[in-house]
């Protein structure tokens, strides 16, 4: 036993050894400082970070999230210097990356998943001058707001879409988790498809994870097996999109343009452009007008969703209809929730001629009707 | 043409020698990296090896880390030296941490109050009975099933895994959450040391383990038990001992341990039950207690090692842009260096003589 | 019907991958080398076969170098082990940090690409027949070799008389050794063809199944596969069957979700986990099958000449 722990002394002191040797290589190196003052010719770049959930790579949401940094970068030149961490688990190592970026001079940092809210808020409290942004949560503070996206506005535009290409009139839907967005999405996309074929039903998979190709095909598989032709998706890879090609049916993009990987399957591609709401929170910070506390959700007006790619199979007439629903949209008289709108048991929802608000989209826990079976929950 | 030829003795020297020059071989294997990658491979080490030790928030944050492995890697060195091959510490973390979670839960959706330092040996409590329960279940089919402990406690886990996101997306979601699946935020959790740093004196309850173990493998006779039976099983029956003792006392013990590091964790920096409660700490706690040689002192100083590399690998990404797939490289390299030293220690290298 | 028969053919499908690198590590374990890194190895085949697969087009060659990249995996844990005499459990544990590891790092480039490789297959006339057609007559080639490759896995270790030495040195390396067999040199060939076929199975993933690359993509199915291997007790075909069942009960917890069967996701999750478990019991209960079955000395280090 002696022997052993007198290895283990020896193990840490080498490692000391080493340590100490860098250390002294290191110094020459500076620590990050803050911005020198006035004398510089030009005033210090603005700091900006972005954590991500996933990998840059993955052409869905990490990657429409990242192409908004580089329109960013490319708006602002060397006015801005740019960071991202990838792969950041949700939880409390989130804490740890976010309280980094801070203490290296960040002064906006972009959390881009549901699972940093609780992180982020801690780190918040700890650092009153710099700014925090949250992506898709509901908790704020003085120096943290949330910023969303109307995804539902592409389901709906989608189910327009496929409401009309389906032969078998029934459509499937690969949802991650059943949370408040992910429902919100498969209801926006069967009221489209019921409001141009009101025969058809939705088979809804879950697949209990926002990214992973083998399952997302083995999900659309057991779809179009259960007599689905066209899907949609709530998780970020092509791989249902391929698997629907493979098998012949349709399928649309999710997150950013899939086209290229469709082959004849792809309809369209529900994307999110997240360029023109970075570019304007960097200018808040800029000139010193940004103000937390505040939720922002910006969708087919703000040019931030849209419904984009769509080929020439699908029939002039539905893209009219598609373009002047978006028109509608843009102009703010649209709303895609607009009662009379039952539940999958028949209880209603929203009274005949209500339009929704956020308030009730935030709190959407229930299938509407077409949707087949129920919500997997624990109850 | 070089063969292995058995030492008479094992070699003391290497045994000294052995993890040092597996460091070496990984720092050398990193260097190179950075190199190939562009960076500055001086940086690179200095972010990897010396930024995690940099400052009080970051020791902190390293003994935080270090805290968890060295719990589960306790208890998985014990399992080892008994030669039973626990896989599952991840999924007795993560029952150790739903119990403890489900006891804060109730007490803060009950309004019991309760203070930090109350609430501590609660959720320890919790956590070890979970983590245990866990591993009984895994003890219990090896013993009179006689399935493979490696495939029974690995299956265990997914099945954990699975568990927490019913919870969590079911009867625990908070009602006022959103739909969202996670808990209500507790309303009590780990005392810290310093109220600015996460740091909680769960820390020196491991510590205290570390010590217990230490004693209990050096200087009692049911310590000694349990590494004979691992050594030599048939003599150890000879002798009386018991294999299916062995078994189960190393299975409940490593449970209870890995259980009490998932509850140190829920209450602590996590305050909530989510699906993200999984954090891999079971399974680089078997590298911990590899490299750590199955000593609880080593296993020490493994975890400061590898919790070093974890959030050295995070650094390397914010500060210089390296991609995150660096820390497992190195994980593994230092893993084989360190196997592959070991054998030195019982043998040594020689000329083959003649033909 | 047609429900039923394309959940055949996913199964099929879906149980190719756990076959194949279940017959791989069934070839190490018949020499009696545990090899608990199945999980690196297909890592690595499955983003060097990608990797391949996307600058040829050709997907013969992903398989090729998917296969290179098992072998190689496996060399490196069967130098370690046979060798260098190294514990066979934490080794193989390495081997899969660090593929995990590798494989990341060298797939970040090939991250959101796609393949230009021909996707739908048929078995010309066999696939128009009612019901069989579409369940089993579709499927990707791989498909068919792996229930071949089982067949000739079993006829080789039962019926050959090189198989019955390897099978021997399973048994008793050092009798084997006596004898004057290179043991060590068999063992490494073992080890090196099983990882072989776990790279096949790691490059059918990501060439054939998704087909992506992702980090992690394996998600588990090296750990299922060496389950896989006590399951069927060490007989071929009997893990062919196994891993098929398997990639049943996986399909058929999404199936049950699609036809609107209501229990909570997660609890289905939790099926193809315990029906592993359930039937490890199952089998492991018969202490005297299992030692009549399982290569005696699986696991335990060889020193010639000690």
């Amino acid at each position: 036993m002696k022997l052993i722990s007198k290895r283990s002394l020896l193990a840490v002191a080498a490692v000391g050894t080493l340590a100490a040797a860098l250390v002294g290589c290191g110094k020459k190196e500076a620590p990050p400082a803050p911005a020198p003052a006035a004398s510089a010719p030009k005033a210090e770049p603005l700091k900006a970070a972005w954590v991500y959930v996933g990998p840059v790579g993955d052409a869905g949401w990490t990657f429409a999230h990242d192409l908004g940094r580089k329109a960013v970068e490319a708006e602002y030149g060397d006015k801005i210097k740019t960071t991202f961490v990838e792969k950041v688990p949700e939880g409390p190592d989130a804490e740890r990356v976010i309280r980094d970026l801070a203490q290296q001079g960040n002064k906006i940092i972009f959390a881009t998943s549901f699972g940093y809210m609780e992180p982020m808020l801690k780190v918040a409290k700890d650092f009153p001058d710099v700014k925090f942004e949250h992506a898709t949560g509901y908790k704020t503070a003085d120096n943290m707001r949330v910023y969303d996206a109307r995804f539902y506005q592409d389901t709906y535009l989608a189910g327009m879409i496929a409401g009309k290409m389906t032969k078998t009139n029934t459509l499937g839907f690969v949802g991650s988790f059943p949370i408040p967005e992910v429902l919100r999405n498969i209801n926006a996309f069967t009221l489209g498809a019921q409001a141009v074929n009101p025969k058809i039903k939705v088979k809804v998979v879950w697949v209990s994870t926002w990214f992973d190709p083998p399952k997302e095909s083995e999900a659309a598989q057991t779809l179009i097996n259960g007599g689905a032709d066209v899907l949609l998706q709530n998780t970020d890879s092509t791989a249902v999109l391929q698997t629907a090609d493979k098998a012949g049916k349709y399928a649309f993009g999710w997150d950013s343009d899939m086209s290229a990987f469709g082959g004849k399957a792809h309809l369209g591609s529900a994307i999110v452009d997240w360029s023109n709401y970075y570019k304007k929170s960097i200018k808040e910070v800029m000139d010193g007008s940004w103000k937390g506390n505040t939720v922002t959700r910006w969708g087919v007006a703000e040019g931030q969703n849209d419904l984009v790619k769509i080929p020439d199979v699908v029939p002039a007439d539905v893209k009219a209809k598609v373009d002047e629903i978006k028109a509608a949209m843009k102009a703010g008289t649209f709303e895609v929730f607009t009662g009379p709108i039952k539940d999958s048991t028949g209880k209603e929802r929203l009274a005949k001629g209500t339009a929704a608000d956020d308030d009730w989209r935030g709190k959407i826990d229930f299938y509407v009707k077409g949707v087949e079976g129920k919500i997997p929950s624990g109850k | 043409m070089w063969r292995l030829e058995a030492r008479p003795a094992p070699s003391r020297a290497m045994s000294y020698a052995s993890p040092v020059v597996a460091l070496v071989m990984t720092v050398v294997v990193a260097f190179v990296m950075f190199v190939a990658l562009g960076a500055d491979p001086v940086r690179g080490l200095q972010v990897f090896l010396i930024e995690p030790w940099n400052g009080p928030r970051a020791l902190s944050e390293l003994a935080l880390k270090s805290t968890s492995l060295v719990l589960c890697a306790l208890g998985l060195a014990l399992c080892y030296r008994s030669n039973v091959w626990n896989i599952g510490a991840e999924g007795q973390f993560l029952m150790g941490g739903i119990a403890a979670g489900g006891l804060a839960m109730w007490f803060t959706m009950n309004k019991v109050g309760m203070s930090n330092w109350a609430f501590m040996p609660l959720a320890a409590l919790a956590g070890m009975l979970g983590g245990a329960f866990w591993a009984s279940i895994t003890a219990l089919l090896r013993d009179r099933f006689n399935a493979s402990e490696i495939l029974v406690s690995l299956m265990l886990v997914y099945v954990a895994n699975h568990f927490l996101s019913y919870l969590v997306f079911g009867p625990w979601k908070d009602p006022m959450g959103f739909n969202f699946p996670q808990t209500v935020n507790f309303d009590m959790g780990m005392p810290r040391m310093l109220a600015a740093y996460r740091l909680h004196w769960g820390t020196v309850v491991a510590l205290v383990l570390v010590v217990a173990v230490w004693l209990f493998m050096a200087r009692t006779y049911r310590g000694y038990q349990l590494q004979v039976g691992g050594l030599a099983p048939a003599a150890a029956r000879y002798a009386g001992f018991s294999a299916r003792s062995a078994l189960w006392s190393s299975m409940l013990l490593s449970g209870a341990f890995a259980g009490m590091a998932g509850a140190f964790e829920v209450a602590g920096p996590m305050g909530q039950l989510t699906p993200h409660a999984s954090t891999g700490y079971g399974f680089t706690a078997i590298i911990v207690a590899f490299v750590g040689r199955l000593h609880p002192v080593g296993c020490v100083v493994a975890s400061v090692l590898l919790s070093m590399f974890l959030i050295g690998g995070e650094l390397a990404q914010s500060r210089i842009g390296l991609p995150s797939a660096l820390t497992g490289i190195f994980q593994g390299v230092l893993l084989f260096s360190l196997l592959a030293c070991d054998t030195l220690i019982n043998y040594r290298i020689r000329r083959k003589v003649g033909a | 019907m047609n429900e039923f028969a394309l959940l055949i053919a996913a199964t099929l499908s879906a149980g190719t991958p756990l076959a194949l690198a279940g017959l791989g590590l069934l070839i190490n374990e018949k020499v009696g080398v545990v090899n608990l890194g199945a999980e690196g190895m297909m890592l690595m085949a499955a983003v060097v076969g990608f990797a391949v697969g996307f600058h040829t087009g050709n997907p013969w060659l992903a398989f090729a170098a998917g296969a290179v990249a098992g072998a190689l995996g496996a060399a490196l844990f069967g130098l370690l082990v046979i060798w260098l005499n190294t514990n066979q459990y934490a080794t193989g544990l390495a081997i899969s940090l660090f593929g995990g590891g590798f494989s990341a790092f060298v797939g970040v480039a090939y991250v959101g690409k796609k393949l230009d490789i021909q996707q739908t297959y048929a078995v010309p006339g066999l696939s128009e027949l009612p019901f069989v057609g579409p369940a089993v007559f579709q499927q990707h080639p791989m498909v068919y070799l792996t229930v071949l490759a089982a067949v000739v896995i079993a006829w080789f270790f039962g019926r050959t008389r090189t198989g019955l030495v390897l099978r021997s040195v399973g048994e008793s390396p050092e009798s084997a050794h006596g004898l004057g067999y290179r043991v060590r040199l068999m063992r490494m060939a073992c080890v090196m063809a099983g990882g072989a076929l776990c790279g096949v199975a790691g490059a059918y993933l990501s060439v054939v199944y998704a087909p992506l690359w992702v980090e992690g993509m394996v998600a588990g199915r090296g750990w299922i596969a060496l389950a896989l291997t006590v399951f069927a007790t060490w007989r071929p075909v009997r893990l062919l069957l196994g891993a098929y069942l398997f990639g049943g009960v996986t399909m058929l917890q999404l199936q049950l979700q699609g036809m609107g069967v209501d229990v909570p996701a997660p609890i289905m999750s939790m099926l193809p986990y315990l029906a592993t478990v359930a039937v490890l019991v199952l089998i492991s209960q018969n202490p005297g099958w299992i030692r009549r079955n399982m290569p005696a000395s699986m696991g335990k280090p060889f020193h010639p000449g000690a």
